[in-house]
């Protein structure tokens, strides 16, 4: 069902960097999940609706307005790397890979 | 007896101050934590500054609220401001909100007393602690065996000692599911009932916050406590919330008469041990006896729960879990590690993440990823769809449904190394939160190993006051309760 390249592919998808071993071990665990989930093909869902949440509420609103968050600091603070009233990130482009 | 009204009747009574309670607790939790690892922190500072709090207003002839004083362990997956919340995961191990929950912002205010932030597995995903990137939690019977989980830290300081009562949160069984393997009582309230904001989000349409205790009264002063609108949680119910303990019946002969309760025929079947179906034919003869009416129903969907539970919770899990990516809080390698942005979001979110974890991702990305979502994501949500509708059904039929809350007691720590036979476990607790429905726990008896064995009670959407009146009697009427593991 699922092969070590789609694995590859999927991490890529997931922002997940893998080794080679995990690789290996995702390919077989994965399969059998997946297999095991297949189960749900025993049921005929021709005409059934998808449930999205557990309890329907709709039209939740609010006053689109503007708050202070007071903690500001601790946010800019709380970021691996910051300048100023930024979150530094490394170079977008070049590097390898 | 209540824990919450008895440690209440010491502080109003002047018999002990808060100071000297959250003291004892401290010391206790403290003494017992190398046995049972329960917290992944103490937090002595905060839960004295709070009792200091509480004693100030009884000096002041104040009077105090019934969690006032309590102390109380909470999961560390809900945000606490100023202290650190890890979802025992490398990502956030060095992560201090700027902000409180919901939850605990309603506790602080009631005067409750912060023990700890216990252990859980890694963003609550599994079943054992064992998944947690710090320790795993020790079952409080047994300490070879797992306390459950997710929220297992939790359940073992309840049932250890460490705390009277604590809180957890419960996707698929998280907080049942530990309280059954930990011999006390968890119970899940209906999706919506409680806000999930500042619960570090795992799979969003069925997040649920919850309470632990060693007495049904005990979750439901807790429960009413935690309960209610919050515009801050769209999903969020506006209800009123009942005086949850004027539903704990004092009438010890019949208080179940005029009740119907149901068996989950389903949950009878496979791989069920063959103690803990004793344990729980022998609880349904007691609701017999208190006065209930019994009859089997069928869920027929009811087996398909897993199946759908392990597509719509990772598929959620893969996009809630997208936020970690490196660059406004939480962990990021090395500079040199990572020369350009997708080697640093690559790398970090390698190091980070756990091996449940990153399955989970990956079986959410793989089913939400083009050309898959119709056969995997559609199609549970429709089976969804079908497993509610077989609640809907029992539910015009009897009061409550009642089922073991896990087909085995707690296993031992190292055990289980498929994930699939770990999955296997949640059979019976994942269609409650697929319907959103509420779901207990309560102690049931114990196996020939001596391990607890719990009884799952269900009710239909907002009844969680059948839960608590169902729970109760059945609770008065054994002494599982009041058993309590040597240390």
């Amino acid at each position: 069902m699922i092969d070590t390249d789609q694995v590859r592919k999927v991490a890529r998808l997931a922002r997940l960097q893998l080794t080679e071993a995990e690789e290996q071990q995702f390919t077989g665990q994965l399969n059998s999940i997946l297999e095991y989930v297949r189960q749900l093909d025993e049921l005929d869902t021709e005409d059934v609706l998808p449930t999205t949440r557990a309890i329907e509420v709709s039209n939740i609103t609010r006053l689109d307005q503007l708050e202070v968050f007071v903690n500001r600091e601790d946010i800019l603070n709380s970021a691996p790397d910051r300048e100023d009233d930024f979150f530094k990130v490394p170079k977008i482009m070049g590097g390898e890979e | 007896m209540s824990a919450i009204r008895e440690l209440h009747r010491q502080l109003t009574s002047k018999e002990r101050s808060a100071v000297e309670i959250a003291q004892a607790q401290l010391d206790q939790a403290q003494a017992v934590e190398p046995k049972l690892k329960s917290f992944v922190s103490l937090t002595a500072e905060k839960a004295l500054a709070q009792a200091q709090a509480v004693d100030a207003k009884i000096a002041a002839g104040e009077d105090i609220g019934q969690l006032a004083g309590i102390p109380i362990a909470i999961k560390d997956n809900l945000c606490t401001k100023g202290i650190r919340t890890t979802c025992s995961s490398k990502m956030l191990e060095n992560f201090v909100p700027p902000y409180e929950s919901t939850v605990t912002g309603r506790l602080d205010e009631a005067g409750a007393v912060f023990i700890g932030k216990t252990n859980l597995d890694e963003f609550a995903m599994g079943g054992s602690t064992e998944n947690s990137a710090f320790q795993t939690t020790c079952n409080p019977w047994d300490i070879t065996r797992v306390p459950g989980g997710s929220s297992g830290g939790s359940a073992a300081a309840v049932a250890g000692g460490q705390s009277p009562v604590s809180l957890g949160s419960d996707t698929g069984g998280s907080i049942r599911q530990p309280a059954s393997f930990c011999g006390i009582v968890g119970m899940k309230p209906t999706y919506g009932l409680v806000s999930r904001f500042g619960l570090v989000a795992f799979a969003s349409s069925l997040d649920q916050i919850g309470p632990f205790g060693r007495t049904v009264e005990d979750t439901a002063i807790l429960l009413e406590a935690i309960a209610g609108h919050d515009p801050k949680d769209a999903t969020s119910l506006k209800v009123k919330i009942p005086n949850y303990t004027q539903f704990l019946k004092k009438d010890t002969k019949q208080p179940l008469k005029g009740r119907t309760i149901g068996i989950i025929k389903e949950t009878f079947g496979e791989g069920l041990d063959t103690q803990v179906g004793d344990a729980v034919n022998a609880a349904i003869e007691q609701l017999k006896s208190l006065g209930a009416a019994v009859k089997t129903i069928s869920c027929s969907k009811f087996d398909y729960g897993v199946s759908a539970y392990y597509i719509i919770a990772p598929c959620e899990a893969s996009a809630n879990l997208a936020r970690y990516d490196g660059v406004r809080y939480g962990l990021r390698v090395q500079e040199s590690e990572a020369p350009n942005l997708l080697s640093m979001y690559n790398k970090t979110r390698a190091e980070g993440f756990g091996d449940e974890v990153k399955r989970r991702i990956m079986i959410g990305t793989y089913a939400l990823s083009a050309g898959y979502y119709d056969a995997f994501y559609l199609k549970a949500q429709k089976v969804r769809t079908l497993i509610k509708q077989d609640f809907d059904n029992a539910f015009k039929e009897v009061d409550v449904l009642v089922s073991p809350t896990v087909p085995t007691t707690a296993f031992k720590a190292g055990e289980k190394d498929d994930p699939l036979s770990m999955y296997l476990l949640d059979l019976m607790t994942i269609p409650v939160n697929m319907a959103g429905l509420p779901g207990m726990s309560v102690p049931c008896g114990f196996d020939t190993d001596g391990m607890p064995i719990g009884l799952q009670l269900v009710s239909n959407v907002l009844r969680e006051d059948l839960l608590f009146e169902v729970g109760h009697a059945y609770e008065q009427s054994t002494n599982w309760h009041q058993q309590q593991p040597k240390l």
